[in-house]
C-alpha cells in the first residue's frame, strides 16, 4: 500500500450531531461540506474551524476542535493537526481585534518596522501579546499578498495598506470607538 | 500491479529482477543491498520524508529516494556512489543537529537505527553550534515511554495508527521545526496493538515503559518463542538477562503475526515476576498452606491422586497448556484409571458434541481475502488482535464484515451491518439469517428482517467468506444452538465456519482429545462431582464459565494444583500447590487456530523452585508407578505426541445431531459476560502495565442510559448485582454499547467469582 | 501595449461584474467551444501554440501539462486553481480575483472541458477574504447565467467550481500540499511521482494551474494561440502580470508583454522614490536569486533573460531593493520566512531552514563567525534538490545568491559586528 488517498478513518462515528453546534453554525458548515464529494466531508475541516473560531471570539479550544472532529467524523488528532498547522487558527485567547502586521521583505523595505514600533508603543504591548483590556492582539505575519500597498496589516477580514503612523492611529481610533457589537 | 511481468534493473553494477510498480528499495532489500532508511517500512505507506535513502539514479539530475522511486526497465542506480553518499551524509547531519546526544542514557542505545546509521554516515564533529531543540514529552499510557526530543519525525508511528491499528491517536501537530509527534491532548493510547510503535520507532523516542532502564541492549540474549495468550501463536523474540525475561518483541512470520505483536503478548511477561508468583511447593497443614520441600509435596500429591476413586478423579487444564503437558496429564490420569479431563473451562454449553477439532476454518492469510465475514459473539479486535488485523484487511479491501453480538463492541474498521441484542435473542437473530438462506432454523420461528436478509445475501454472494464464532459465543449457555445455526448458515451460504477458541492451544487440546478415550467433560464433572481434582495452570474462579458451580465442585474435592501463581482462592481451597514454570520458562509446543504446531524452548530460568510442568507430571507418573513415564526430555514427549496425532487434523465437521433448545430465557435483566482481553489467563491478570491501560476492566457494572434512567440510577451510583446465590457491589457505569435490559459484568475479573454463569438472569438495585 | 489579457477589463467601472466582462468579449470563447463543439485536442493545441507557461512560478508549459492527463479515463477529473499567492512580493492573483474573476472562471471551465474534467476547485489563501467574496459572487452570477453548473448553455457539458479557503500556510501554494489541504489535511507536499495528472485531488487525475495561467486561457482561445504568443518573445509567450514593490513611486501590478525591458517596467512603476537608488532586484518572488541593480537594468522581463542572469522569473514578483537596505538584514528576514513556513515533514528542509536562519541571524546580530559563510554555502548545497517539494530550494537559493553577490556585506558584519549600510 504505497499510495493512499483516503479520508482519515474513524470507526466510532458520532450519531447525534445536532447538539454539537447551533443550527446556524451547522448550516454554515454544511454549505462547505456540500462542496466536496460525499465521502470527503473532512475537506470542510478548515472552513469549520474558521467558522467556530469566529463564533468563539477568534480562537479555538480543545472542546471546539473535538466537536468539529465529531461533526465531520474525523479522528480528533487529525483536527488538531490542521488547527496547529495553519497560522490563521488561534489556540489561545486573542483580543477583540487581531492586528496582523506583515513584516516580510517588501513591507520591511517600506518601513514595517516603524509601523510595528508605533503599534507597540501605542498599545503598550509587544508582538504576540494582547492588550490588558482584551481589545487588541498584535501578531506578526508573513507576506499577505499586498506588497504593492506596503507597509500593510490586516484586521479581521480587512486589509489596510500604505500605512503611516498617522493612518494607524486613525484606524485604531475608530476601532476603539466601536465597542464590539 | 496485476501483470506479473518482470523487468531488469541494475543496482551497484548488479542486475536485479523486479516487478513494475515496485519501489527501488523493495528490490534492493530483496537483494540484500543496504540502503539506509528511517521512514520507510515495508508494512506502511511510503512517506519519503526522512530523505535518508537518497541514491543516484542514471539520468536523474538529483539523488532520488529509493523508497519512493518506482523501478523502470533498464534503470541504473548506485546506492553508494559519491553523489549518493554525499546526499546520505547530508541528511544524517541534519538529523543529528537537533537530536540529543544522550545515547548513554537512552534505552534505544545499542539497537538504535539512528545510531547505527550515524556510525556509517555521520560526520565527526557537529558544525551546529546553536542550542538543540527540546520537546516536552507526553504521557501516553503505561506501555510506552516517550522522549520526544529524540524524535526524528519519520512518522512511522503516526502511519501505524492510521493504517494498521485503525485508530489514529498519534499525530504530527505544528509545522516546520516545531512539528511535534504525539497525541496533542494527553491521554493513554487505547489500542491493543500500540506496542508495535516501540519497534517501529527507529530512535529512542518511543520505548517500552515496563522495560525502561532495566537493561542495555547488548546485555540481552535473544531467544525465540511463541506467545501463549491467544490462538494466533505469534512468534516472538524473548530478550533475557541473567536468566530473567526483560522484554518480548515480535519475530517476523508472514504466515502468522507478520511483523506485529499484540500488547497482551508483548507485555504479559511482567507477570512472571509479580508478587504472588509461587516459588515453593505448598501443602495444607493445620488449615493453612505451608511451604514444603518438593519431595514431600510430590509424594503427597501422588498419594491423593492414587487414593481417589478413579471415577471421581478428574483434571482441569488450561487451554494454553502445551501439547506435552496435556499429553502427560492425560496419560497420568489414564494410568490412574480416569479419562475425566477437560480444557474447555470457558465453554458454556456441552449439550451436543463438539466438532472433531475446532479451528479457524481458514489460514490467517486467507482471512484477508474474505468478501464477507460474520462474527458471532465476538469482540475479535480485543480477543485475537492479530486475527482481527487480518479481518480488518479484508474489510479495507471491500469485504463486508458483519456482527451479531450481545454488546456493541467497537472495531477498528467499519462494520457493514450488525445486530446488537440481548444474549437471549442471539439465537433468534441467527435463525433469521439462516431462514433468509433457506437453511434449517433449528425449530426457531424465523422470519428474516431486511437486515438479516442483507447479511445472508452478503455471505451468499461472497466467493470466499467466513462465519466465525467468538469466545463470547463459546461461553454462551446456548453455544451448541448458536453453533448449529452458524454451521447451517455457513453451509447454506457456501462459506467457511470457524472457531477462535480460548487460550493458545485450544486446537491442540482438541487434537489430543480426539485420540483419547472420552471421560467426563467440565460440565459432567460439575454435575457428578469429584473426590480429587488436578488443576494445570488453571484459576478456576476466573477461568470457568460457571464460577459458583466450580467453587462448589472443588470445595468438596481434594485439589492438587500445578500453577505459576498463588491466588486467594488457592489459599482457601487447594490442598497441594506445586509451583510450575511459566510459559517463557519452559519448553513445549502449541497449536494455533490455523493448525500450525509450533515448538519452543525455555528462555529464562523458572522463578524460585518452580519446575516445568512436564517434569512435575513425569515425576507424578513415576510416583504413581505408571508405565512408560521415563521421558528424558520434552522432545521425547513431543515425539510421542506426534505419533498420537498422526492423521489428526483440524476439522470443524459436527456430528449431525439435533440442536438443543434454547435455555437462556428472556428475563427482566440479563447479564452479559465474556472475558475482557486483559483477564484471559493467570499471567495476563497479573501483568501490571496492561492492568493500567484503558482496556483494563474498569470495575463497574455497565448498563445503557435508558435502563439507568428507568431504574433511577446514575453513573457512579453504588449498586448491588445479584445472580443465583451470589451478589456483588460495584459502581454503575452508563454505556451506550450495552443493549436494553442487560448489564455487562464480565467473567474473569475480580468479583466475578462470586457470581454464576456469564449469562443469565440477574437483578440490580441501588446499594 | 499593456493590460491586454488578464487585466483587460480593468478600465471599466466595476470590472468584476459579469456584464462588464461580457462587454469585452467575456465568455465568447466558452460559447464558441460549446456551440462549435471544438475538440479537446484543438483546445490543448491552441494553448500549446500560445507558449503560455505556468504563471505560478515554475513556468511549466500549460498546454503540455494538460496533455498529460488521460482524458478518456472514467470517473472524476479535477481542475484546481492555485490562488494561494504566498510567495513574498507577489500580489497579482489578488487583483485577478478582485477585478476579473470571470476570466478565471471561464478559464477554469475551458480547462475542465479540455481535460474531460468534472469539477473545479479554486484554492484561495485564507487571508484573501474580500477577493474570496468577489469570486463567490462571480460564481453565482455565472451559475445564474447558465454558464456554470449542470448542462452549461444547454451543451450537455456540466462543470461546477467551488472556492476553498486556505488557513495561512505558504507551503499550500505548492501544488500537492494544496491538494492535501483541500482534502482536509495539513498542507504537506506529496512526493512525486506520481504527478497530479495521474494521482491528484482525492486520488483522481488533476490539473493544477495558477490563477493567472487559467485567467489567460479565454483570450488565448478567443484570439488564438499565435496572437497570444506574439505578444511576447521567443520561449515566453504572451503578456504577464508583474507585481512590483519596494521604495518606488508607483508600486502595483502591471500587465506587460513578456520581453519588456526591466527599465521600462521600473519607469511604469514610477521609478525610485526620491533619495533612493536602485541597489538590487529580486525578480521573481523572494525565493528567486537576487540580481544586482546595474545588471538588472540590462535585462528584459522574460524567462530566458532572467534565467541567463542566474535567477528566475518565478511568479513575476519584482522586489526593488534600494541602497539604504542592508542585505544581511533582508536575508535574515527572508530566511526566517522559509524557516517559519517549512511544513516540517522532510529532514533537510525542516532542519536546514532553521539552521540557515540561525546562522544568518547571528551574523546580522554581530555574532557571526569566520567560518559561517562557508557553512551557509554548504548547508544550501545539502538542502537543494534533496527535499520532497521545492520549498527547500526556495529557501536555499536566496541564501546562495545573497552571499554570492554581497559577500563583502556579510564579511563586514562578521568582522565589524555591525552593518556596512547606514552605519548601524
Ligand atoms: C513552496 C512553494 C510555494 C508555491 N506557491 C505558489 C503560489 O502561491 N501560487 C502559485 O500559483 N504557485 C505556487 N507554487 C507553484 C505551484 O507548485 C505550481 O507549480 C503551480 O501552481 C502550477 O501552476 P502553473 O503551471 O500555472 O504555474 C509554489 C511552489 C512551491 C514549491
Ligand atoms: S516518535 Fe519515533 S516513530 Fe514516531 S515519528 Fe518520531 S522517530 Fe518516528
Ligand atoms: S526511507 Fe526513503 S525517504 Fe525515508
Amino acid at each position: 500500500m504505497s499510495l493512499r488517498c483516503e479520508p482519515w478513518a474513524r470507526t466510532d462515528k458520532r450519531e447525534d450531531k445536532e447538539n454539537l453546534f447551533s443550527p446556524e453554525i451547522r448550516a454554515e458548515i454544511d454549505q462547505w461540506v456540500a462542496k466536496y464529494p460525499d465521502e470527503w466531508k473532512q475537506s470542510a475541516v478548515m472552513a469549520a474551524l474558521r467558522i467556530v473560531q469566529d463564533d468563539n471570539g477568534g480562537y479555538l479550544t480543545e472542546e471546539l476542535m473535538d466537536r468539529v472532529a465529531d461533526y465531520l467524523d474525523m479522528p480528533r488528532i487529525a483536527v488538531y493537526e490542521v488547527a496547529t498547522f495553519y497560522s490563521m487558527y488561534e489556540l489561545s485567547e486573542v483580543g477583540q481585534h487581531k492586528i496582523c502586521v506583515c513584516t516580510n521583505v517588501s513591507c520591511m523595505i517600506c518601513g514595517s518596522e516603524n509601523i510595528v514600533e508605533h503599534l507597540e508603543k501605542r498599545l503598550g504591548i509587544k508582538l504576540g501579546e494582547t492588550t490588558e483590556d482584551g481589545k487588541f492582539t498584535l501578531k506578526e505575519v508573513e507576506c499577505l499578498g499586498a506588497c504593492g500597498g506596503a507597509p500593510m496589516f490586516q484586521i479581521g477580514k480587512q486589509y489596510y495598506e500604505n500605512l503611516t503612523p498617522e493612518l494607524v492611529d486613525s484606524i485604531l481610533d475608530s476601532l476603539e470607538q466601536d465597542n464590539g457589537e | 500491479m496485476s501483470d506479473q511481468q518482470t523487468i531488469t534493473i541494475e543496482v551497484d553494477g548488479k542486475k536485479l529482477e523486479a516487478t513494475p510498480g515496485q519501489m527501488l528499495i523493495e528490490v534492493t532489500d530483496a537483494a540484500g543491498i543496504t540502503v539506509p532508511r528511517f521512514c520507510y517500512h515495508k508494512k506502511l505507506s511510503v512517506a519519503a520524508n526522512c530523505r535518508m535513502c537518497l541514491v543516484e539514479v542514471e539520468n536523474a539530475p538529483k539523488p532520488l529516494p529509493a523508497c519512493a522511486t518506482p523501478v523502470a526497465d533498464g534503470m541504473k542506480a548506485w546506492t553508494c556512489s559519491p553523489l549518493a553518499r554525499q546526499a546520505q551524509k547530508g541528511t544524517m547531519e541534519f538529523l543529528l543537529i537537533n537530536h540529543p546526544l544522550d545515547c548513554p542514557i537512552c534505552d534505544q542505545g545499542g539497537e538504535c537505527e539512528l545510531q547505527d546509521v550515524a556510525m556509517g554516515f555521520g560526520g565527526g564533529l557537529s558544525r551546529f553550534v546553536e542550542g538543540k531543540r527540546a520537546v516536552k514529552s507526553e504521557d501516553i499510557g503505561p506501555l510506552i515511554a516517550t522522549d520526544m526530543t529524540r524524535c526524528i519525525h519519520c512518522t512511522r508511528c503516526v502511519r501505524f495508527g492510521d493504517e494498521i491499528a485503525g485508530v489514529r491517536e498519534m499525530g504530527a501537530t505544528g509545522r516546520g521545526e516545531h512539528m511535534k509527534i504525539g497525541v496533542y491532548v494527553e491521554h493513554a493510547v487505547a489500542s491493543e496493538l500500540s506496542g508495535n510503535i516501540i519497534d517501529l520507532c527507529p530512535v529512542g523516542a518511543l520505548t517500552s515503559k515496563p522495560f525502561r532502564y532495566q537493561a542495555r541492549a547488548w546485555e540481552l540474549t535473544t531467544h525465540d518463542s511463541i506467545a501463549a495468550h491467544d490462538g494466533v501463536g505469534s512468534n516472538i523474540h524473548v530478550h533475557v538477562r541473567n536468566h530473567q525475561v526483560m522484554r518480548v518483541v515480535p519475530k517476523d512470520n508472514e504466515a502468522v503475526n507478520e511483523t506485529w505483536l499484540s500488547d497482551r503478548d508483548r507485555f504479559s511477561y511482567q507477570a512472571l515476576y509479580s508478587e504472588d508468583r509461587l516459588e515453593k511447593p505448598l501443602m495444607r497443614k493445620n488449615g493453612g498452606l505451608a511451604p514444603v520441600e518438593w519431595q514431600e509435596a510430590l509424594l503427597e500429591a501422588a498419594t491423593v491422586l492414587k487414593g481417589a476413586d478413579a471415577d471421581r478423579l478428574g483434571a482441569l487444564a488450561s487451554p494454553s497448556a502445551t501439547l506435552e503437558e496435556l499429553h502427560l496429564l492425560r496419560r497420568l490420569l489414564a494410568g490412574l484409571g480416569s479419562n475425566n479431563m477437560d480444557t474447555r473451562l470457558g465453554q458454556g454449553d456441552f449439550r451436543s458434541a463438539d466438532p472433531a477439532v475446532p479451528w479457524l476454518g481458514q489460514k490467517f492469510a486467507e482471512v484477508e481475502n474474505n468478501q464477507a465475514v460474520l462474527l458471532i459473539g465476538s469482540w475479535l479486535r480485543k480477543d485475537q488482535p492479530l486475527l482481527n488485523h487480518r479481518v480488518r484487511k479484508a474489510a479495507l479491501a471491500g469485504g463486508k464484515v458483519m456482527a451479531i453480538n450481545p454488546l456493541d463492541y467497537d472495531f477498528n474498521f467499519t462494520l457493514d451491518s450488525k445486530v446488537v441484542c440481548a444474549p437471549s435473542a442471539m439465537a433468534q437473530a441467527l435463525a433469521g439469517v439462516a431462514a433468509a438462506l433457506g437453511a434449517d432454523t433449528c425449530g426457531l420461528p424465523a422470519e428474516a428482517v431486511s437486515q438479516q436478509k442483507a447479511m445472508a445475501a452478503n455471505l451468499k454472494n461472497a466467493e470466499q467468506g467466513l462465519v466465525l464464532l467468538g469466545s463470547v459465543a463459546q461461553s454462551h449457555p446456548d453455544f451448541c444452538l448458536l453453533r448449529r445455526l452458524a454451521a447451517n448458515i455457513a453451509e447454506a451460504a457456501g462459506v467457511s465456519l470457524g472457531f477462535v477458541g480460548d487460550g493458545a492451544n485450544s486446537t491442540g487440546a482438541a487434537m489430543l482429545a480426539a485420540r483419547a478415550e472420552t471421560g467426563l467433560s467440565v460440565e459432567g464433572m460439575l454435575e457428578q462431582g469429584l473426590d480429587a481434582c488436578l488443576l494445570l495452570n488453571v484459576e478456576p474462579e476466573y477461568d470457568s464459565a460457571h464460577p459458583q458451580a466450580m467453587n462448589a465442585l472443588l470445595g468438596k474435592a481434594k485439589v492438587v494444583a500445578l500453577v505459576t501463581h498463588l491466588s486467594p482462592w488457592l489459599e482457601a481451597q487447594a490442598d497441594i500447590v506445586l509451583p510450575i514454570a511459566a510459559f517463557l520458562e519452559t519448553a513445549g509446543s502449541l497449536v494455533n487456530i490455523q493448525g500450525d504446531i509450533q515448538s519452543f524452548n525455555g528462555t529464562a530460568r523458572p522463578v524460585g523452585e518452580a519446575r516445568p510442568a512436564w517434569k512435575v507430571l513425569r515425576v507424578l507418573g513415576n510416583l504413581a508407578d505408571i508405565e512408560g513415564f521415563d521421558y528424558e526430555s520434552v522432545t521425547d514427549v513431543l515425539d510421542e505426541v506426534m505419533k498420537v496425532l498422526t492423521d489428526v487434523h483440524p476439522d470443524n465437521q459436527m456430528p449431525q445431531a439435533d440442536a438443543p433448545e434454547a435455555r437462556l430465557a428472556d428475563s427482566d435483566l440479563q447479564r452479559i459476560g465474556g472475558t475482557p482481553l486483559y483477564h484471559t489467563d493467570m499471567l495476563v491478570r497479573r501483568a501490571q502495565a496492561l492492568q493500567h491501560t484503558p482496556d483494563a476492566w474498569k470495575a463497574c457494572l455497565l448498563v445503557n442510559p435508558e435502563l439507568a434512567q428507568a431504574l433511577g440510577l446514575e453513573d457512579g451510583d453504588s449498586v448491588v448485582l445479584r445472580q443465583d446465590s451470589g451478589e456483588l457491589t460495584l459502581p454503575l457505569g452508563v454505556d451506550e454499547r450495552v443493549p436494553g435490559n442487560c448489564v455487562w459484568m464480565p467473567t474473569g475479573v475480580p468479583g466475578s467469582e462470586l457470581l454464576g454463569k456469564g449469562f443469565g438472569a440477574v437483578s440490580l438495585e441501588k446499594a | 501595449m499593456a493590460n491586454e489579457v488578464c487585466l483587460r477589463t480593468l478600465h471599466l467601472d466595476r470590472p468584476w461584474l459579469l456584464s462588464s466582462y461580457e462587454s469585452e468579449g467575456g465568455y465568447e470563447a466558452l460559447r464558441k467551444i460549446l456551440t462549435e463543439k471544438i475538440s479537446q485536442e484543438t483546445i490543448i493545441e491552441t494553448v500549446k501554440t500560445s507558449g503560455l507557461r505556468g504563471r505560478g512560478g515554475a513556468g511549466f508549459p500549460t498546454g503540455l501539462k494538460w496533455s498529460f492527463i488521460n482524458r478518456s479515463a472514467p470517473g472524476e477529473k479535477y481542475i484546481v486553481c492555485n490562488s494561494d499567492e504566498g510567495e513574498p512580493g507577489t500580489f497579482k492573483d489578488r487583483d485577478i480575483l478582485r477585478y476579473n474573476p470571470h476570466a478565471l472562471i471561464e478559464g477554469m471551465i475551458i480547462a475542465g472541458y479540455a481535460i474531460g474534467g468534472t469539477a473545479g476547485y479554486n484554492y484561495i489563501r485564507g487571508e484573501f477574504w474580500e477577493p474570496y467574496e468577489r469570486f463567490e459572487a462571480a460564481l453565482q452570477e455565472a451559475r445564474d447565467a447558465g454558464l456554470l453548473g449542470e448542462n452549461i448553455l444547454g451543451s450537455g457539458f456540466s462543470f461546477d467550481i467551488h472556492a476553498h479557503l486556505g488557513g495561512g500556510a505558504y507551503v499550500c501554494g505548492e501544488e500537492t500540499a494544496l491538494l492535501e489541504s483541500i482534502e482536509g489535511k495539513k498542507g504537506q507536499p506529496r512526493f512525486k511521482p506520481p504527478f497530479p495528472a495521474m494521482f491528484g485531488l482525492y486520488g483522481r487525475p488533476t490539473i493544477i494551474n495558477n490563477t493567472e495561467s487559467l485567467a489567460s486561457i479565454p483570450d488565448i482561445i478567443r484570439q488564438g494561440g499565435e496572437w497570444f504568443r506574439d505578444l511576447g518573445v521567443e520561449n515566453s509567450g504572451g503578456s504577464k502580470l508583474f507585481s512590483i514593490s519596494g521604495n518606488i513611486n508607483n508600486p502595483g501590478v502591471f500587465e506587460i508583454p513578456m520581453g519588456t525591458p526591466f527599465s521600462e517596467l521600473l519607469e511604469m512603476a514610477g521609478g525610485m522614490k526620491d533619495g533612493y537608488k536602485l541597489k538590487a532586484v529580486i525578480p521573481g518572488g523572494s525565493s528567486a536569486p537576487v540580481i544586482p541593480g546595474e545588471q538588472m537594468m540590462e535585462l528584459t522581463m522574460d524567462y530566458d533573460s532572467i534565467a541567463k542572469a542566474g535567477s528566475m522569473l518565478g511568479s513575476g514578483a519584482v522586489i526593488i531593493i534600494d541602497d539604504r537596505q542592508c542585505m544581511v538584514k533582508l536575508l535574515d528576514r527572508i530566511s526566517y520566512f522559509y524557516y517559519e513556513e517549512s511544513c516540517g515533514q522532510c529532514t533537510p528542509c525542516r532542519e536546514g531552514t532553521g539552521w540557515m536562519h540561525r546562522v544568518i541571524h547571528r551574523i546580522e546580530n554581530g555574532q557571526g563567525r569566520p567560518e559561517d559563510m562557508d557553512l551557509l554555502d554548504d548547508v544550501t548545497q545539502r538542502i537543494m534538490g534533496r527535499t520532497i517539494c521545492a520549498l527547500g530550494d526556495a529557501a536555499a537559493m536566496p541564501v546562495a545568491a545573497f552571499i554570492k553577490h554581497y559577500r563583502e556585506e556579510f564579511q563586514y558584519h562578521i568582522d565589524h559586528k555591525k552593518c556596512m549600510v547606514g552605519g548601524r
